[in-house]
């Protein structure tokens, strides 16, 4: 039996609203709520020596940059019912293969995204993390928008 | 409009930083280039002790840790994959940053003009003892990365910088207390010649030359980069372009030439190989010549030693090995186990000797370019064999070696950094005053000639491994504790790929 709901952030609205959707499934379900925000980062990008010294620093930066900005407002607000059994969590990656890992790993039910509010070239060029998610998940994805 | 008094005052400037320069190279070069005369051989035919030096490092550890360099690929493929990195590490500097971190150092202008300068003073056989020494080289950039892994130094604030200074201090004070001094003053004498490196090879060789392709794909002498003061306009546009990076932090234009020079570098190899394919009648005849004329070359040349001199100097020059470069570059990896980074390096001499340096090679020799005294050795002997197939191709040569001088700078002026700030301690001033003399001999690489600036740059670079691998003679046993160790550990499963971990 799955015993989560996974949902992922990205500071945007859709994602804060995704957050609520998912926090509403979680009470009704009995379940855990795990809230992800995800660095975009590749491990095959191109870097300069300097980048490289720096980049344990940086990481860190990132790192904290997402759990203050992104997740702590969120976790805050949604846990103020008490209710709820919230876990924030903070990784580097691709978006998309990240969180199904994270689905993975905390045995997820579903994952909860907000879509992202970019335009339709981009979407054309570069793909969206919804879209790719659907592509890549082995448990279903709700879209939020 | 110049008016023909501008344009005299003009030609003299170039000519004065020439002539200002040319008898200090000719000192540095004598010196470091000490050559042992083989007259009984040939005539002329001169052995430079400090190839020697680089040759016996590599063959060296080649026996010492039986051929690591070729047990070490198939794990390297394996690492740079990232099979062996923690989920949780990610957003770290990974295996595969950290080596094309390094290659985009490594791949210059070696590759194209020394190349070049290797075959036309050494005939077709230069190829082969090229390639030789970049087998060999593998081996000594392995032990000079895990070495550079091991000693690495995080500072305070959490970044993490190695190389041979650090090695040199650090391991060598931890292998007896009575090296302790010694290791300080191999590291102080590394930082020195380090800093004439960044300056020589790294930069003053590479805007040079950077400089005649582009003036010879604009119309040479008659096109628009023919003027007198050409040399020093084109030296100050680019020592604006690298200070914009590495002073003003315009990190963009950084990210854009770390975006094309790996595309670039495929666009190279795709060039030579439509050279090859254009002439692949002649390519068994060519790698025949390439063996042949190995053992007995046409007269000329210098006889086997000539041969092979020009080739190992060549080869030394273009991937660095020995000279401890490599180490500071490779440093920052995120490992538990110096000897990870150790594997991946020996991939470097591999991609930009035995791959790169030969397809050039192979250009030239099948097109016979090399035998043609019309073009300076050089550059030009690779343009001028691209251009018996592709009009066109030199233009984009010329754009190529612009970007490769141009990241090999950005390279440069990092390690002539770490070098800085290890003599001078870490502050702005140093900071500043290193990046804006780094600007400086830009426009003098530039606007200086051929033979003055490739003498000194090579003799200064070459420099570099005198200290260095004293120090890797000390610390073999170290390195092979750490390498077999590690390769223990992987072979009886203490070490798994992630996917096999539970």
């Amino acid at each position: 039996m799955p015993d989560s709901i996974l949902v992922g952030l990205d500071g945007s609205e859709s994602s804060g609203r995704a957050a609520d959707a998912a926090a509403d499934a979680a009470r009704r379900h009995h379940l855990r709520l795990v809230v992800a925000c995800v660095v975009p980062w590749s491990p095959y990008s191109f870097t300069t020596a300097e980048e490289n010294e720096r980049r344990p620093v940086e990481k860190e930066q990132e790192a904290t940059a997402a759990r203050e900005r992104v997740l702590d407002p969120v976790v805050t607000r949604l846990s103020q019912a008490g209710d709820l059994a919230i876990e924030g969590v903070v990784r580097h990656g691709h978006p998309a293969e990240t969180l199904v890992r994270l689905a993975r790993e905390h045995d997820a039910a579903w994952i909860t995204v907000g879509r992202t509010g970019q335009s339709r070239v981009r979407t054309l060029l570069f793909g969206s993390t919804p879209s790719s998610l659907i592509q890549l998940s082995p448990i279903p994805v709700l879209v939020v928008p | 409009m110049t008016s023909p008094s501008d344009s005299l005052l003009a030609a003299t400037f170039d000519e004065r930083v020439d002539g200002f320069f040319a008898p200090i190279s000719d000192v540095i070069t004598t010196v470091v280039f000490f050559a042992v005369p083989l007259d009984f051989i040939d005539e002329g035919v001169e052995l430079p002790i400090i190839v020697v030096w680089l040759v016996i490092a590599g063959l060296f550890f080649t026996i010492y840790l039986r051929g690591f360099q070729f047990r070490a690929f198939r794990h390297a493929i394996q690492l740079i994959r990232g099979r062996y990195d923690d989920p949780r590490d990610a957003g770290e500097v990974t295996h595969f940053q950290a080596l094309a971190t390094a290659v985009s150092g490594t791949v210059g202008l070696g590759n194209i003009a020394g190349v070049g300068v290797a075959i036309t003073l050494g005939g077709p056989g230069a190829t082969f003892w090229m390639i030789v020494a970049g087998l060999l080289g593998m081996c000594t950039k392995g032990v000079e990365c895990t070495l550079g892994v091991k000693y690495r130094n995080v500072y305070p604030d959490g970044r993490v910088s190695g190389g041979p200074m650090y090695y040199l201090t650090k391991g060598l004070k931890e292998k007896s207390p009575r090296l302790g001094t010694f290791g300080k003053v191999l590291a102080v004498l590394f930082c020195i010649f380090t800093l004439g490196g960044a300056v020589g090879g790294g930069n003053m060789f590479q805007a040079n030359q950077a400089f005649s392709q582009a003036q010879s794909v604009t119309g040479g002498a008659d096109g628009p980069l023919g003027g007198g003061a050409a040399g020093a306009v084109f030296g100050l546009v680019l020592a604006v372009l690298v200070g914009a990076v590495i002073i003003g932090g315009i990190r963009s234009i950084a990210r854009v030439t770390d975006k094309l020079v790996p595309f670039m570098a495929v666009f190279y190899v795709v060039a030579c190989l439509t050279v090859l394919f254009s002439n692949a009648g002649q390519i068994p005849e060519a790698f025949a010549s390439i063996v042949t004329e190995a053992f007995s070359p046409e007269a000329g040349y210098g006889g086997l030693v000539g041969v092979l001199i020009q080739g190992f100097r060549r080869a030394a020059f273009s991937n660095e090995a020995g000279l401890g470069s490599a180490a500071i570059a490779h440093s920052a990896v995120k490992t538990e186990h110096p000897a990870t980074e150790g594997h991946v390096a020996v991939l470097e001499p591999f991609i930009d000797t035995v791959v790169i340096c030969t397809m050039t090679a192979l250009a030239i020799v099948i097109t016979g370019t090399y035998l043609d005294d019309a073009s300076d050795a050089g550059v030009q002997t690779t343009s001028a064999a691209f251009e018996t197939v592709v009009s066109w191709f030199p233009v984009v040569l010329a754009i190529a070696v612009v970007l490769f001088a141009y990241s090999t700078m950005l390279a440069w002026s990092y390690y002539g950094l770490k070098a800085a700030t290890y003599l001078f301690g870490e502050s702005m001033l140093v900071d500043r005053t290193w990046k804006l003399v780094f600007c400086l001999f830009v426009v003098i690489g530039a606007s200086s000639t051929l033979d003055a600036v490739i003498g000194f740059s090579d003799s200064m670079i070459f420099l570099m491994s005198l200290p260095n691998i004293i120090g890797l003679y000390i610390l073999a046993r170290v390195v092979k504790r750490e390498i077999n160790g590690y390769r223990d550990r992987v072979e009886n499963g203490e070490i798994l790929p992630v996917a096999d971990r539970s």
